[in-house]
């Protein structure tokens, strides 16, 4: 029989360290859906994904069940729809309706791949899609929406930031009257994976076979939890008990993409290492940083710590999975996380620290919530600096930045659910980043992108 | 397919019997029982057959829920392969 002492540790981590799966989300290529006709082509998507993931939520519904783990979402990435426009021109709101009528009548939470790669420059379609994704965001429910400006192997495409600086704050512009929430759905990347699970960034890569099941596992309660068992152990104990702990968590996550894609009959991607918190007391990475001995999240020493931690996940859980991808590491979204909120509302947490901890960890600067009056060249100009430190360290970065519209540093945003609530924050525009983010043109590649 | 089967609450007389009795109502054979009490906290955890379930899983979840509720004891039933995953290389 299973060790009892093993049993009863499982069902303590569901129970009360809100252990779960945060999301089984399906890819689905949209390749075979293109046609020269805009309606044709949204029918085709519309046909494709409510048939391809007819039994999604099922599925996850039947896992939970079976195996008593919580999962959290069911969502599903597609093709990047720009690749669709270039093929039909056309309105490409046609296509965010069709992906969110799919969403609704599946019943999953989210649908992610109103996007477009541009990292090296603009083809048919891309401007097109980018122009429309505040109305997109605004009139759909579920559809969530990411764009590619820079890779390190092509460097930063400074045109398409210049462009997601009027994108995002149009985005919050079009909803301030739903607490700015199109902008909490726009991810701009930097080395944007093509198998990442967790939204609002997912898509469902070129690359990708035609059908696939990618697990995004959560957890960053059980981390904490397993810490504050060892409060005197030095740092390599740390890391020990983190490491073992993301091997735990890691292993339910291929457990259940190993079911989930046997039930459905779709090859299995990979499991995606990461800690990702909720708003929920107990499950937040900030106070896993805090467990280790920083008073509060964001002062000197977080970077520092928060390098041991995601380093440490990612050892611990490698080994726990045959196939990992996705963004890897843990999150720091301060809204959607309990601890992040309390550090920035104190004004110990500023979006500056925040930026230094995004070169040792996943993501990047994750809904941040900035004063409505933030320009659009200071939030492309928060974009080229967030993009560089991913290009320079070849790993993803991401901005999802809110503003606040109407509203000033120091007042508060609640958008509900997973997405949270969190204080505005301040930002360093006494002086205007304008001219630099208007020269356009690319920034070159790295050095270090020429491995052949 | 086997699950395990978590029992836990304050003790009171009869909890084995009840649960006992449900498995059997639905056809999971009890194949492993262990339980503890310490301080007044009871603790059992059984491994179950289900391959004679007269009725589909979900069932029988529900139906141990509701028994744990009715005794005020907290019941998990979960596949035995989640444990399995999590604490065996």
């Amino acid at each position: 029989m299973i060790n009892t002492k093993d049993i009863l540790e499982t069902i303590d981590m569901i129970d009360n360290e809100n252990l779960d799966i945060r999301t089984i989300t399906m890819g689905i290529s949209l390749l075979s859906c293109a046609d020269s006709d805009i309606s044709r082509s949204a029918q085709k998507v519309y046909d494709k994904v409510t048939c391809s993931a007819e039994k999604l939520v099922e599925t996850g519904e039947y896992i939970e069940r079976t195996y008593g783990i919580p999962i959290i979402n069911k969502r599903i990435s597609v093709t990047p729809v720009s690749m669709l426009l270039a093929a039909s021109g056309g309105d490409p709101l046609v296509y965010a309706r069709a992906m969110d009528n799919a969403a609704r009548e599946l019943g999953v939470n989210f649908i992610g791949g109103y996007s477009a790669l541009v990292h090296k420059g603009f083809s048919a379609g891309d401007r097109e899609l980018i122009l429309s994704i505040p109305q997109a965001l605004a009139q759909t429910e579920f559809v969530c929406s990411s764009v590619n400006i820079g890779s390190t192997k092509a460097g930063i495409n400074m045109d398409a930031v210049a462009l997601m600086g009027g994108v995002v704050r149009e985005c919050a512009l079009l909803t301030a009257d739903r607490n700015c929430i199109g902008a909490a759905k726009l991810v701009v990347f930097m080395n944007a994976p093509e198998d990442n699970p967790f939204m609002a960034g997912a898509f469902h890569g070129p690359g990708e076979p035609d059908l696939v099941i990618n697990v995004g596992v959560s957890g960053p309660g059980v981390v904490r939890a397993a810490l504050a068992k060892c409060p005197d152990g030095n740092l390599t104990e740390v890391a020990d008990i983190i490491k073992k702990t993301a091997f735990k968590i890691t292993r339910m996550g291929q457990l259940v993409g190993t079911v989930a894609s046997s039930r459905l009959g779709v090859p299995f991607g990979i499991v995606d290492l990461s800690l990702a918190p909720t708003p929920a007391v107990g499950d937040s990475v900030a106070h896993i940083l805090e467990e280790m001995g920083l008073e509060t999240c964001g002062i000197p020493g977080t970077t520092a710590a928060l390098a041991l931690l995601n380093d440490a996940v990612k050892k611990g859980g490698v080994m726990a999975s045959s196939h990992v991808g996705g963004l890897s590491g843990a999150f720091i979204p301060v809204s959607e996380d309990a601890g992040m909120i309390d550090a920035a509302r104190d004004g110990v947490l500023s979006i500056e620290k925040l930026e230094a901890m995004t070169s040792v960890c996943s993501v990047g600067l994750d809904m941040v919530i900035v004063p409505g009056g933030t320009s659009a060249e200071t939030i492309s100009a928060i974009i080229a600096d967030e993009a560089a430190i991913g290009m320079v360290n070849a790993k993803t970065t991401a901005v999802r930045i809110i503003p606040a519209i109407g509203r000033e540093a120091g007042e508060e945003l609640e958008f509900g659910g997973l997405l949270g609530s969190g204080p505005i924050m301040k930002v360093n525009d006494s002086r205007s980043s304008a001219k630099f983010v208007s020269r356009g043109g690319r920034i070159p590649a790295p050095l270090q992108s020429l491995k052949n | 397919m086997k699950a395990v089967i978590t029992v836990i609450g304050r003790d009171t007389v009869g909890i084995l019997a009840k649960v006992s009795t449900e498995c059997a109502s639905k056809g999971a054979n009890i194949i492993d029982v262990t339980q503890s009490v310490m301080s007044g906290m009871f603790t059992m955890i059984m491994l179950v057959e289900l391959d004679g379930l007269n009725s589909d899983f979900s069932e029988l979840v529900s139906s141990l829920e509701a028994l744990g509720e009715k005794i005020g004891m907290k019941v998990h039933v979960m596949h035995e392969d989640i444990f399995n995953s999590m604490h065996r290389i």
